[in-house]
């Protein structure tokens, strides 16, 4: 098993803790000018998203965790499972709707998504910055209102609901922001 | 899982340093200006007080001994035979103190400091030192010179005096002269600290955890202040007095938190530099680090005779920051290590 030194720690590292995998988010280093060195990581759990704060004793080491980021195409969606494919040896990997979160707005057939697998296993599914979604069903929009600060409820073809300025019709094709969930735009077939 | 995936699996150092395209300096420009003008008040101050400026190598044969000091050594020659390793100062003191036994009365030196693996927000393994020599002087003049500077650099009020043990009393509720490591794990679990798992049982170890962690954050919120008589164990190369409780001569001045200088009523006895130097050398040892050559030119200047006088190094690059109001060293080097 890899494993980082405290003179390897730095922000961005994976590391494992009592069988989990965090990632650093935070690292740092203090020391008296004559004396022992104090490393002091700040870490977020990958799979639970909790914050866990460590100080270790210069020479130290932890486990690195046996993380691997790949590229996760959605498939299908089978009862409360979402299922994806590994793009890179099509492996198939089944997710709950709990181990997804939000990530289930923006997942159509095909999307390709961030995947992160711990130990093998899939822990996390990213969708795209930016996802193309059809608008299912929305209540018409007065005609000629081009204000984008009037807004409805739009459900999307995900069965996902998301709020877009009131000249957004059925049928259109409208850019969403995965990140904040917000409408950006819309978009031309 | 896959063959290809086990060889996926991260590798030491898989952080890169920003590359090429970051040409830019971090530093934005008037914190260039504030550093080039605090230097040059620096050293109308120490010329006012009749202060020779010197210059010592940065590359030397001998390095300072300390357990918690890792030196970068610079290997010099072609082959086997010729190579000699060299090393990049941690700070100028072994050579500034080699003046003082040839006659210097009163220097200073504006230099480079290395310190192997020392990164972070406060720490940058290249930095600047500003450090001084005055003969005749014992701690209680170093503190007073010290005091005087930084209120003149800084526009402060004069340094607050607070002994080692006062501050640990204040701050940890913990004698730092009288505890045993068992009592400085309770103060520990009790400010809900975390404790390094392989802290084990130094106590110099536990005292600096709490330095860190409870003590330091007090320090110079309102007036700078200098800590002073440190336990002898601490000592480096300060005096040691032989009080109920044997105290190092050695003061530090914090300002807002932050460790920024460290001075010495200077060790003067060759026998002791040596016994420390090979104590330092053990305890790396014990600590799997290399072993580093005696002090052999300092002892023999000490020998030939060293003045009573008091020393002090301060971190310019920590000064900037706190002149700038700034958080990060980046924020007032121009090129940090990262980009050097």
């Amino acid at each position: 098993m890899a494993t980082y030194n405290t003179s390897d720690f730095r922000k961005g590292l994976k590391v494992q803790i009592d069988g989990e995998p965090y990632l650093v988010i935070e690292s740092n280093f203090r020391k008296p000018g004559k004396g022992n060195a104090i490393y002091t990581l700040r870490m977020k759990n990958l799979v639970r998203g909790t914050v866990l704060e460590r100080n270790y004793k210069g020479g130290e080491s932890i486990e690195a965790a046996d993380v691997e980021e790949t590229e996760g195409q959605f498939l299908y969606r089978q009862g409360e499972n979402y299922v994806f494919m590994d793009t890179a040896n099509y492996e198939q990997y089944e997710l709950s709707s709990e181990q997804l979160g939000d990530a289930w707005k923006y997942l159509k057939d095909g999307t390709l998504c961030q995947m992160i697998l711990f130990e093998s296993n899939p822990i996390t599914i990213t969708p795209p910055n930016h996802v193309v979604l059809k608008v299912e069903y929305c209540e018409p929009g007065a005609k000629g209102n081009t204000a984008t600060n009037v807004t409805k409820p739009v459900k999307m073809e995900t069965g996902a609901e998301i709020h877009c300025p009131a000249f957004v019709e059925m049928g259109e094709l409208i850019r969403v922001d995965t990140r904040t969930g917000e409408y950006i735009e819309r978009v031309k077939e | 899982m896959s063959e290809s995936r086990n060889e996926t699996l991260p590798q030491r150092r898989e952080v890169a340093r920003p590359g090429a395209d970051h040409w830019q300096p971090t530093a934005e420009w008037p914190a260039v200006r504030l550093r080039a003008d605090l230097l040059r008040r620096a050293r109308d101050f120490f010329h006012e007080h009749q202060f020779l400026e010197v210059e010592t190598p940065l590359l030397s044969s001998e390095t300072i001994v300390d357990a918690e000091l890792e030196p970068i050594g610079v290997t010099i020659g072609e082959n086997g035979e010729n190579e000699e390793t060299f090393w990049l100062q941690t700070s100028p003191e072994l050579c500034m103190k080699r003046l003082l036994s040839a006659g210097a009365e009163a220097i200073f030196q504006i230099t480079r400091g290395f310190r192997k693996e020392e990164s972070g927000p406060l720490h940058n393994p290249e930095f600047t030192l500003m450090e001084w020599y005055r003969t005749g002087d014992g701690m209680e003049e170093g503190m007073g010179l010290l005091s005087d500077l930084f209120q003149r650099l800084m526009q402060t009020n004069p340094a607050k005096r607070l002994s080692y043990r006062d501050a640990f009393l204040e701050y940890a509720q913990i004698d730092p002269f009288e505890a045993e490591p068992a009592a400085y794990a309770q103060i520990a679990t009790a400010n809900g600290l975390a404790v390094p798992a392989q802290l084990g049982d130094e106590i110099d170890d536990w005292r600096n955890l709490l330095l860190l962690e409870l003590v330091m954050p007090h320090l110079g919120q309102s007036e700078p202040v200098i800590l002073f008589n440190y336990p002898a164990s601490q000592a480096a190369l300060a005096e040691i007095r032989n009080d109920p409780h044997p105290v190092a001569e050695r003061f530090e001045l914090f300002y807002q938190g932050i460790e920024l200088a460290n001075g010495y009523h200077e060790l003067r006895d060759p026998h002791e530099l040596r016994r420390r130097t090979e104590e330092a050398n053990r305890q790396r040892v014990a600590q799997g680090k290399r072993l580093l050559p005696p002090s052999r030119r300092l002892e023999a200047a000490m020998r030939a005779g060293f003045p009573r006088a008091a020393g002090v190094a301060l971190g310019v690059d920590r000064l900037v920051l706190l002149a700038a109001g700034k958080k990060e060293l980046a924020e007032v080097m121009t090129f940090p290590f990262d980009r050097a």
